[in-house]
């Protein structure tokens, strides 16, 4: 199969992320006018920064007056999370050369880390799997500019797309990825790890409870897999 | 402060995040940071699932038989867990939460 069709599949399985992303990039928009940013910087940041939870922060930070300082620590604190995904992403895209990696670097949000990741677990690099990757990378990319340019033209005159609970599009997503992974006790540790830490820190600031929450589950599934393949060696060595 | 200056180091301070690791070509990683990374997917995506679920507004707990986050949620995973395919884990989750949230009278029509 060419690379353009494995474009395509990529943007196709990405409708539901796209479902889930409108919505917020309207209302991105829109809070950014009413923040006081020009058409062009709204568009701006969503051209540029790409980043929809610390937009949506720097948004409300820029409303209550805070510092650049304080906007651009937030920044790097809540997006900490995405050194995750580049380490667990790198050793595909890592042999890529330098003007694939720049691109796919700028586009990885939690939601193109979710399709790609599953498809890089199945096929690794085999079939075009840089242009699977680009697919939904740009398809996720122009949801979110285009979203947020209609939400900062309209407003709030935008019908109440909030209303509609589409972000259930995007958790839906995520358990038809998960739960099938959720082989042997270390996932599912993980996952229940994950999961309570996610709860219990809920109110922590700047997605750190996130942040958190994923570093308890890999801690737990590392452990409980190293235990499992410790037992595996020393029965083997009797 | 300018504003565009502050989109310009936002968009920086994101774009170094994300190239940190894709920037090492030749690293390898130690085999515990290897096996932590299969854990990443379960982790991240989980740790968003769960408390959107329970906390579907951000704030506040939602324990009840009127959140449709939950009910449809645990019905996804139920589909999921039989289907063990996406698309119709996708397709049947959101049919479960648009009736739910119909049948509660919750959606803006």
């Amino acid at each position: 199969m060419s690379r353009s069709q494995h474009f395509l599949y990529g943007s196709r399985d990405s409708i539901p992320m796209i479902v889930g992303i409108l919505p917020f990039g309207l209302i991105y928009g829109a809070l950014a006018s009413l923040a006081g940013l020009s058409l062009w910087q709204a568009l701006g940041m969503s051209l540029l920064v790409y980043a929809g939870s610390a937009q949506f922060i720097a948004i409300s930070l820029l409303t209550l007056g805070s510092g650049a300082v304080v906007i651009l620590l937030t920044t790097f604190i809540v997006n900490l999370r995405h050194v995750l995904y580049s380490a667990a992403l790198q050793p595909y895209v890592g042999g890529l050369p330098q003007r694939w990696r720049l691109p796919l670097a700028f586009g990885l949000t939690d939601e193109t880390f979710a399709v790609v990741q599953r498809r890089y677990l199945a096929r690794g690099m085999a079939e075009h799997g840089q242009w699977y990757h680009a697919g939904v990378a740009l398809a996720l990319y122009l949801s979110w500019v285009c979203s947020s340019l209609v939400g900062a033209l309209f407003g709030q005159s935008v019908p109440n797309l909030a209303g509609w609970g589409l972000d259930f599009a995007m958790l839906a997503t995520f358990i038809g990825i998960v739960v099938p992974v959720l082989r042997g006790s270390p996932q599912i540790a993980a996952a229940l790890v994950a999961a309570a830490v996610a709860l219990l820190c809920y109110a922590w600031p700047y997605k750190l409870g996130l942040m958190a929450a994923a570093l308890s589950g890999i801690a737990v599934g590392v452990a409980l897999e190293r235990r499992a393949l410790s037992v595996v060696v020393e029965e083997g060595a009797q | 402060m300018n504003t565009w200056l502050l989109i310009l180091g936002m968009a920086l301070i994101t774009f170094l995040i994300r190239y940190s690791l894709f920037a090492l070509p030749d690293l390898r990683f130690a085999p515990v940071v290897r096996q932590g990374l299969h854990f990443v997917p379960t982790a991240v995506l989980t740790a968003i699932v769960v408390p959107g679920m329970l906390i579907p507004d951000g704030q506040h707990w939602a324990l009840t038989m009127q959140n449709a986050y939950l009910l449809a949620g645990l019905a996804t995973i139920a589909i999921a867990a039989l289907t063990r395919h996406l698309l119709a884990t996708i397709g049947g989750g959101l049919l479960v939460f648009f009736v739910l949230r119909g049948w509660l009278g919750q959606l803006p029509l």
